[in-house]
C-alpha cells in the first residue's frame, strides 16, 4: 500500500535528516537515536536534543548482496556501522566508496540522501548515509589563497 | 532477585518430546506443523487431551508470514484442546526458549502440573525478499532494517569486527559449517541432509561479506513440542525424564547501536551465569551443546559467551574436531540451525528436543554422543537481545 | 568598500562524482561523438547516484551555502526557494523537505519554483524583495536538477545533474552586493515537456536566436541601461549554459572579451545542471574573483525568460570562500562510468 506507515515514517523524519541525539547533561553521554531517559542517570540525568556533527569513523562493515525488497535497487551497498566523534554508533549506509575500499577506522562524514522509494508512488524516505571524509579543499585554499 | 535467586519452586522434569521434520514443507500448513509435533509429544507421553492443563508455543510472526495471529489460540482448537488455557511468546528467534522458560515457571511454581511448551513457525509461504523483510523485525526496525540492513548484514558488521579484533580466519568459519551440516546428514529431520566441503562455504555467494551462502541457516518450515511435568510424578508418564536443572534468560539492547562490545552477546553470558548457578553445575560438566547458530559466527560467540572458552578463541575449539559428536564437546548434534532447520519460534524447543533425545541414548545414526549425561540449550532472539539458557541432565 | 549593503551572503554548491564522457553514449547511438563535441563544446557531463535526486542534490548545496552565510542563525532565514525541472514529487514541496534538512522550519515561507532552468534566479529576486523589504534578515535560493533527456537525443550529450544555493542578506556578512536586477520575459514554446511525459521535447535549432539569445541579449542590455553600464565595466560574465558555443557567442554580442566569461565556463566538464547552471558558474567565479570586481550574471529558462544580475565583490569574500568546498572540488572529485550503468543510475531500464 502506497500510504503504509506514513506517521511512523514521519516521527523520526527529524533525527533521520540531520542525525539529531539526545545529550545528558549529568553525565554528558551523548545518545542516537534520542532517549527521553539516559538510562546510566535515569531520574537524575537530564536529557536535551544535540545535532551531531556528522563526523565519524567505521566501526565494522559489511557489503550486502541480497536484501529485502525495498533496496533491491541499490545492491550490492555498503552497511557500517558508524560511531560518531561525539560518542555514539550509527548503523548506515556508506556511499561513494568502492567496497574493496572500505576500512575499519576509516574517516567518514554524513550526507543526505535516499533511503528508498515505497513502490506504487508512495513516499520517498531520505536521510542521513556516510561517505568517506575528504578534506583535501580546505587545504587547497591554504595553498592557493 | 529475592531470596538470593534461591525461589521456592518444585523440580519439573520433561516427559516427553516430539518434532516434525524442518525443511520447506510445501504440503503442510501452521496448524498441521504444530499438530504433528504435539500428537508426537502427547502420544508418547501416554497422556490424554484433558491432562493437558496449560499450553505456551513460542512463534514469531505467524501474522506477517501466514496472516495468522492468536497462535496458540489455534493450535490448542486444532489439537481438540478447546478450553486449555494457550498463551503465544515472541522473542524473535528465541520464542521457543522464551516459551519454554515461561512452561516451565508455571510447573515449577506449582500451578499448573501438565504443560506443553511448543514452537512453530511456517516461513515458506512467502517469497525470500519478503521472508527477509519479515525476520528484519527482530533487530531494530527504525534505525537498522530501515537503512537497508538484513539480518545477515547485522551478523556480518559482528563477524567483521570480531576478525578486526581477534584475526579470525574465514576457514574457521567453513568448518563450523561443514560440521553442522555432517552432524545433519545423520539427522533424518534435519533440513539439508547433505555433506559439505570447507571449499564449497569458502567459494559458496557472498550474501554480506564476509558472511556467505554456507554461513546462513535456512528459512524453515517446522514445529517442535516438549511436555513438563512436576518430577515427582514424572515417572507415571516415562521411564526417562529429564529433569530441567535451570532455564535462565537475559536481554541486551535490541540493535547493534548501544553495544560496547560487538563481539560479545552479554544476555548469552548473564542467561549462561545464571544457568550454571541454578544448576550447581560446571561447564565441564556439560557433555552435549545445542547452540544458537543462525550464522557460523553466531556459534563460535555462543561458546565464547556460554564461557567454554575465552573470548576470542573460540577457533581454537574447530582445528581438532572435538565440537563433532564424538569429540570432547559435541556442538549442535542434529545440525545446529544451520543444517537441522530454523523454523524461528520452533528452534528453541527443537534443541530442547535434541539434547533430551541425547540423554535419553536416542539419537540415531551414529549421532549419539556416548553417555551424555548433562545437556545444554541456547536459543538467541535477534542479534541477542534475548537469550535463554537451559541445563539439562539424565538424572 | 565596506560591507554596508545588501546581496550575497553565502553560496554553496554540488555536483555528483558520476561522470560520462560524450563518447560512451555517442558509441551506443552510433552517433559521431566528434561532431557532437565540436558542435556542444562538452566533453563529458556529470550523472548522479541512485541515490541522489534534486532533493539531495539541493540539501548538500544549501548546506554548504549556510557553512559560508555563518552569521544567518536558524530563526534569521526567513524564506527557501528551490526552483527544479526535476522535482522528485509532481505534487509535494521539496523547499519543505531541504527546509527540514538544513534545520530552518519552522517559521519560514517556502515554494517550489520552476522556470525551466532560471528558477532559481527568480527565487534570488524574491528573497530579494523578502529582505530589502524588511520581511527577513535572510533567504536562501537553491537551483538543483538531475536532468532528464530521451534517450538517443541530442540533449542526452548534456543533460547533467548539479546545483548551487545563495543565500540573500544585509549586514556585514554580505560577499558580493547586489546593485540591481531585471528580467525579460515572453512566451516561446522552445523547450517544454507535458504532464506525464517522461522526457522533454525542444524545438531543435528554434531554441538559439528567437529563445536563448533573444532573451539573455535583450535582459542584460536592459540591465546596462537601468544601471548606465557596459560590458566594459563588468570584469566577469556568466552565462546560463546550455552548451560551451552559446555562453561564448552571446558575450562576444554583449561585448565581454573572452577572458572574463571563461572562469565561470563549467559546462565542458559538467554537462548542463539546468537549474544549476548559470548559478554554478556564479560560484567557480566567486570562488577566486577579488574585492571590487564586478560580475553580470544573467540565466536563462525556455518558456521563456532571463534574470539578470549585477553584483560587485566585497572584502568579506576570501575569508568566507574557504568554508565550503569550491567547485573545482566538485569538478576534480569524479569516476566515469559506462552507458550500461549511466542507464541504470538515470533509471532507464525500469520496464
Amino acid at each position: 500500500m502506497s500510504d503504509s506507515g506514513i506517521p511512523q515514517h514521519w516521527r523520526t523524519m527529524r533525527e533521520r535528516y540531520r542525525l539529531l541525539g539526545a545529550h545528558c547533561e549529568k553525565c554528558s553521554t551523548n545518545y542516537f537515536p534520542p532517549r527521553k531517559v539516559c538510562p546510566k542517570c535515569r531520574r537524575r540525568g537530564k536529557t536535551t536534543q544535540i545535532e551531531f556533527s556528522g563526523k565519524g569513523k567505521v566501526f565494522s562493515y559489511t557489503v550486502v548482496n541480497a536484501s529485502s525488497k525495498a533496496f533491491e535497487h541499490y545492491l550490492p551497498y555498503i552497511v557500517g556501522l558508524v560511531e560518531l566523534d561525539e560518542g555514539p554508533r550509527v548503523l548506515s549506509q556508506i556511499v561513494d566508496c568502492k567496497s574493496d575500499d572500505v576500512r575499519i577506522g576509516m574517516e567518514v562524514e554524513a550526507c543526505f540522501r535516499k533511503i528508498f522509494e515505497q513502490e506504487d508512488g508512495g513516499i520517498i524516505s531520505y536521510g542521513f548515509k556516510f561517505r568517506p571524509s575528504d578534506d583535501s579543499w580546505a587545504k587547497d585554499y591554504d595553498s592557493n589563497p | 532477585m529475592p531470596n538470593n535467586g534461591q525461589f521456592k519452586r518444585r523440580e519439573v522434569a520433561i516427559i516427553s518430546v516430539g518434532m516434525t521434520e524442518f525443511g520447506e514443507l510445501w504440503d503442510k500448513g501452521l496448524k498441521d506443523l504444530a499438530w504433528e509435533a504435539g500428537v508426537k509429544a502427547v502420544e508418547a507421553a501416554g497422556i490424554g487431551g484433558k491432562d493437558i492443563e496449560y499450553i505456551v508455543f513460542g512463534n514469531m510472526s505467524g501474522g506477517l508470514f501466514v496472516g495468522q495471529e492468536h497462535v496458540a489460540a489455534l493450535v490448542a482448537d486444532f489439537l481438540g484442546l478447546n478450553s486449555t488455557p494457550a498463551t503465544r511468546v515472541e522473542a524473535a528467534c528465541a520464542s521457543g526458549g522464551a516459551a519454554f522458560l515461561q512452561a516451565y515457571m508455571a510447573v515449577a511454581s506449582g500451578m499448573y502440573d501438565i504443560v506443553v511448551a511448543g514452537g512453530v513457525e511456517k516461513m515458506t509461504d512467502v517469497g525470500a525478499g519478503q521472508a527477509a523483510s519479515i525476520l528484519s523485525g527482530a533487530m531494530d526496525h527504525q534505525w537498522e532494517a530501515y537503512f537497508g540492513a538484513t539480518f545477515p548484514a547485522v551478523y556480518a558488521l559482528m563477524a567483521r569486527r570480531y576478525m578486526h579484533e581477534y584475526g579470525l580466519k574465514a576457514d574457521t568459519l567453513a568448518k563450523v559449517a561443514v560440521k553442522n551440516h555432517y552432524h545433519g546428514s545423520l539427522n533424518p529431520l534435519a533440513h539439508f541432509r547433505n555433506r559439505i566441503t570447507e571449499e564449497d562455504a569458502l567459494t559458496s555467494p557472498i550474501v554480506a561479506d564476509p558472511l556467505r551462502r554456507y554461513d546462513c541457516c535456512p528459512v524453515s518450515d517446522g514445529a517442535a513440542c516438549a511436555i513438563l511435568a512436576p518430577l515427582e510424578v514424572a515417572r507415571k508418564y516415562t521411564d526417562t525424564p529429564i529433569i530441567i536443572r535451570a532455564v535462565a534468560q537475559a536481554s541486551d539492547t535490541l540493535s547493534l547501536l548501544g553495544r560496547e562490545d560487538l563481539c560479545t552477546l552479554r544476555a548469552t553470558v548473564k542467561a549462561a551465569g545464571r544457568a550454571f548457578e541454578e544448576a550447581k553445575l560446571s561447564r565441564k560438566d556439560i557433555d552435549i551443546l545445542e547452540v544458537h547458530d543462525c550464522f557460523t559466527i553466531a556459534e563460535l560467540l555462543a561458546l565464547e559467551d556460554l564461557g567454554f572458552c575465552k573470548k576470542g578463541e573460540a577457533e581454537k575449539l574447530y582445528s581438532d574436531g572435538q565440537t563433532y559428536v564424538g569429540g570432547e564437546l559435541p556442538v549442535n548434534t542434529d545440525g545446529g540451525l544451520k543444517a537441522g532447520g530454523h523454523a524461528v519460534g520452533a528452534t528453541g524447543i527443537k534443541q530442547i528436543v535434541e539434547v533430551t533425545k541425547q540423554l535419553r541414548g536416542e539419537a540415531k545414526n551414529g549421532r549419539q554422543v556416548d553417555g551424555a549425561e548433562v545437556g545444554l540449550a541456547h536459543n538467541v532472539g535477534g542479534t541477542g537481545a534475548t537469550a535463554v539458557v537451559t541445563i539439562l541432565s539424565r538424572r | 568598500m565596506g560591507a554596508i549593503g545588501f546581496g550575497i551572503v553565502g553560496y554553496g554548491v554540488y555536483i555528483p562524482r558520476w561522470r560520462i564522457k560524450i563518447e560512451d553514449i555517442a558509441r551506443v547511438w552510433g552517433h559521431d561523438a566528434d561532431s557532437y563535441r565540436k558542435g556542444l563544446g562538452v566533453e563529458e557531463k556529470a550523472v548522479p547516484s541512485m541515490d541522489e535526486d534534486t532533493t539531495t542534490i539541493a540539501v548538500e548545496a544549501a548546506r554548504n551555502a549556510l557553512k559560508r552565510a555563518r552569521e544567518a542563525k536558524p530563526g534569521e532565514v526567513g524564506a527557501i526557494y528551490v526552483g527544479s525541472e526535476s522535482h522528485p514529487y509532481a505534487v509535494k514541496p521539496t523547499a519543505a523537505t531541504v527546509a527540514e534538512a538544513i534545520g530552518l522550519t519552522p517559521n519560514i515561507t517556502a515554494a517550489d519554483l520552476e522556470f525551466a532552468c532560471k528558477a532559481a534566479t527568480a527565487g534570488m529576486q524574491a528573497c530579494m524583495g523578502l529582505v530589502k523589504g524588511g520581511y527577513m534578515k535572510y533567504g536562501i535560493s537553491i537551483g538543483a536538477d538531475t536532468a532528464q533527456s530521451a534517450p538517443g537525443d541530442a540533449l542526452e550529450y548534456t543533460a547533467a545533474a548539479g546545483g548551487a544555493a545563495y543565500v540573500i542578506g544585509g549586514g556585514d556578512g554580505v560577499i558580493a552586493e547586489i546593485e540591481g536586477t531585471h528580467s525579460y520575459t515572453q512566451d516561446v514554446p522552445d523547450f517544454w515537456r507535458r504532464d506525464g511525459t517522461r522526457f522533454p521535447s525542444h524545438a531543435g535549432r528554434f531554441t538559439g536566436e528567437p529563445a536563448y539569445f533573444e532573451h539573455v541579449i535583450n535582459c542584460s542590455r536592459a540591465l546596462f541601461d537601468k544601471l548606465g553600464t557596459t560590458a566594459k565595466d563588468y570584469d566577469y560574465a556568466v552565462f546560463h549554459q546550455p552548451n560551451a558555443k552559446f555562453p561564448l557567442k552571446v558575450a562576444k554580442l554583449l561585448g565581454f572579451e573572452e577572458e572574463k566569461v571563461l572562469p565561470g565556463m563549467i559546462v565542458s566538464k559538467v554537462g548542463n545542471t539546468y537549474s544549476g547552471s548559470s548559478l554554478l558558474g556564479l560560484a567557480a567565479i566567486l570562488d577566486m574573483a577579488k574585492e571590487g570586481e564586478r560580475i553580470l550574471m544573467t540565466s536563462y529558462g525556455s518558456g521563456a525568460g532571463s534574470d539578470s544580475f549585477s553584483m560587485t565583490l566585497t572584502d568579506r569574500v576570501e575569508g568566507k570562500r574557504r568554508l565550503s568546498p569550491p567547485v573545482r572540488y566538485y569538478m576534480e572529485r569524479r569516476e566515469y562510468i559506462d552507458y550500461a550503468m549511466y542507464a541504470r543510475y538515470e533509471g532507464l531500464l525500469k520496464a
